[in-house]
């Protein structure tokens, strides 16, 4: 259990900025979970938290010590590897033992540690193989049992899940949620899977280009993304983000869209801060609508008109495409509610719409 | 249909019986050397003075092989090989393990601890593979001599082994580049220091490898005969450049059973080397199942 602080961290190879002053701090306990697109900078990030890379600039503190200059074994950290980096001419039980060997840990204790995690793991009957006769979840589950053994202070999984085939990478999942309500030991998750970010963290940090985007816990990052950029990367299908306007109507601010037959939406009960009212009153906004935001409007609701070009059904509920503010639209609907051709009105969550500038792409609050 | 049938069975089995027969031929004649250098060994030297070349001894005996072993004469000294034969075992040896050993340690540094221009230092090595022995001659004569190891066996470990480096190096630096980085990354947060990983982690890994390595030098440093002879001389040759003498210097009858028996011990390390290790060879890439 430790505190992790990453305080202005930047990371250059060359003239190659790969990181640009990155500040996280996470509490005891907390799971945070890394999640950017391929070559953000995840995995340079996790390393450097490790000590297998080092720091250009800035600082990484582990319950409040700076382990800047530390070698990642003096760091108290354990970590899992995406191709799980099992020594393959050991067992596993050799696997799980090498690091307490190194640290001089009595046979007796080692015995006793490795028996604990097997048992946790359900891989007590896999000690004697080596890793070539093992599953790709077991490779996985042995893994976890070598960094498990160590009791750090810090777990740290890089894209752990990402070899294994679908079904097996949800139960894996609820492995390792379970695992750390279990422990109750910090851990750092990198992950470019939204759902994984979502389902494990509790804290996340979404990452493009070397820049942390937002930082919060899921479900803030969810309702009430950064930026347009979080907006689209976070949830499947991704949120709506449809050119508008913001206008003063008769009772508040309303947003006004495009219809692609020519009329306008005009939705009413938008949630702005007085300032960002002032500021933005005539101008255009992005908004930002979850699929889930809309739903088949009660005769008398507020709505806006979509005339369906294509419903997909998913089984729980219906995707229904159509065009709105210049751009296809995505909603989420009841199964049975809508048909392809047909105009349906659909009322919108206002509670739920986000607006975005758009030019800067950032929230408008 | 039925005959038509038939007769493209049987023009097939005249094309396979052409094939097999064409390769029998090939390898018969490629053996024949073998089988003279063989037969001549065991037999008597009137025997081979009176008959065929290539027939079967009549009589087998292994008298060629004694003397060629223990008293042919090299020079003004009747000893035989066998004092150069053990010259060589105690070049050849140190020169494996030496060679082999730098190699790969040179591979590990070369792929999983990288350090600035080690894709410049790996490229200079691999030139050395292509640097013909003659080039080098002179430079080495002149370090020996400096060493104070000229025409002594330390002299001949130390040519073979730098010599041996830039094959060793391409061997295990083109090994360790499939085994994925993660795997020292892992060990370095075990706790395992760069020998540490070198030795429980990347050589048991590399055993296939190793073994390649080391028929490939024992095989380059046993038939070696260019830095035998221009490096040693008298009693301190190895055992290719005191054949070359057994066979060039004898006086009156021309002992051919003799120099085949000599020629025969001569080759015979690597062929065992080879046949012995060959099957480890292949275990070892069978079961060196690097893959995480
Ligand atoms: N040793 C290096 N030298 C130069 N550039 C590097 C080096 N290592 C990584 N990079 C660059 O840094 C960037 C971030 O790499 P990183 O491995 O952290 O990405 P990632 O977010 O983990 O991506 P992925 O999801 O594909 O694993 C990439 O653009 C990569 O090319
Ligand atoms: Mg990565």
């Amino acid at each position: 259990m430790a505190t992790l602080e990453i305080d202005r961290v930047r990371k250059a190879y060359g003239n190659m900025e790969v990181l640009k002053e990155v500040s996280i701090s996470i509490g005891s306990g907390d799971f945070l979970v890394l999640l950017g697109p391929s070559g953000c900078g995840k995995s340079t990030l996790l390393n450097m938290i490790a000590g297998l890379e080092g720091i250009t600039a800035g600082q990484i503190r582990i319950d409040g010590d700076v382990v800047n200059d530390l070698s990642p074994k003096d760091r108290d950290i354990a970590m899992v590897f995406q191709s799980y980096a099992l020594y393959p001419t050991m067992t596993v039980r050799q696997n799980i033992e090498f690091g307490m060997k190194i640290r001089g840990v009595p046979p007796a204790e080692r015995d006793k540690a490795t028996r604990e995690a097997a048992e946790l793991l359900q891989m007590a009957h896999l000690l004697d193989r080596r890793p070539s006769q093992l599953s790709g979840g077991q490779r996985q589950r042995v893994a976890m049992g070598r960094a498990l053994v160590r009791h750090p202070k810090l777990f740290l999984f890089d894209e752990p899940l990402s070899n294994l085939d679908a079904k097996l990478r949800v139960d894996m999942r609820t492995e390792i949620k379970r695992l750390h309500q279990r422990l109750g030991t910090t851990i750092v998750y990198v992950t470019h899977d939204q759902i994984e970010a979502m389902t494990l963290a509790t804290r996340v940090a979404v990452m493009k280009d070397g820049i942390v985007q937002h930082l919060d816990e899921p479900q803030v990052v969810y309702d009430r993304p950064a930026n347009v950029y979080v907006a689209r990367f976070v949830g499947s299908p991704a949120m709506n983000i449809i050119p508008g306007r913001l206008i003063e109507g008769a009772a508040g601010p309303e947003l006004e869209m495009d219809q692609p037959d020519g009329g306008k939406s005009r939705i009413s009960g938008v949630a702005v801060s007085e300032d960002a009212r002032r500021q933005y009153a005539g101008k255009p906004v992005l908004v930002g609508i979850r699929p889930e935001g809309f739903s088949v409007a009660e005769p008398g609701q507020q709505a806006v008109q979509a005339a369906i070009e294509v419903v997909e059904p998913t089984g729980p509920d219906t995707l229904a495409m159509f065009t709105l503010g210049g751009v296809e639209v995505i909603a989420r609907l009841a199964p049975r509610t809508a048909h392809a051709g047909q105009t349906a009105r659909l009322a919108v969550e206002m509670a739920k719409v986000v607006l975005f500038d758009p030019q800067t792409e950032i929230r408008i609050d | 249909m039925a005959s038509e049938y038939g007769s493209a069975a049987r023009s097939r089995m005249i094309g396979r019986a052409f094939i097999y027969g064409s390769l029998v031929l090939l390898a018969a004649l490629y053996l024949m050397p073998l089988w003279v250098m063989i037969t001549t060994s065991l037999k008597s030297l009137d025997e081979i003075y009176g008959g065929s070349f290539i027939g079967l001894p009549q009589a087998v005996t292994f008298e060629a092989w004694g003397k060629a072993w223990s008293q042919a004469c090299i020079g003004t000294a009747c000893t035989g090989l066998k004092p150069y034969f053990i010259n060589s075992l105690m070049m050849v040896v140190p020169a494996v393990l030496l060679s082999t050993g730098i190699g790969a340690l040179n591979g590990y540094v070369l792929t999983k601890w990288r350090f600035r221009g080690a894709n410049l230092v790996f490229g200079l090595i691999l030139f050395g593979c292509f640097l013909p022995f003659q080039a080098v001659l002179l430079p080495m004569a002149q370090v020996l001599g400096k060493l104070g190891l000229s025409g002594t066996i330390p002299g001949l470990v130390l040519v073979h082994t730098v010599y041996g480096i830039c094959f060793t190096t391409l061997f295990f630096r083109n090994y360790f580049v499939t085994i994925p980085d993660e795997l020292t990354k892992a060990a370095q947060i075990d706790g395992a220091g760069f020998f540490r990983i070198f030795f429980s982690i990347m050589l048991p890994a590399a055993l296939p490898i190793m073994v390649v390595s080391c028929i490939w030098q024992f095989t380059q440093i046993w038939n070696d005969f260019l830095f035998g002879v221009s490096f040693t001389a008298g009693e301190s040759s190895p055992v290719t450049v005191a054949l070359n003498n057994v066979v060039n210097v004898t006086m009156g009858r021309k002992q051919y059973n003799v120099d085949m028996a000599a020629a025969m011990i001569a080759a015979l390390p690597t062929l065992v080397v080879y046949v012995v290790a060959g099957r480890y060879f292949v275990r070892g890439l069978t079961a060196g199942a690097v893959k995480g």
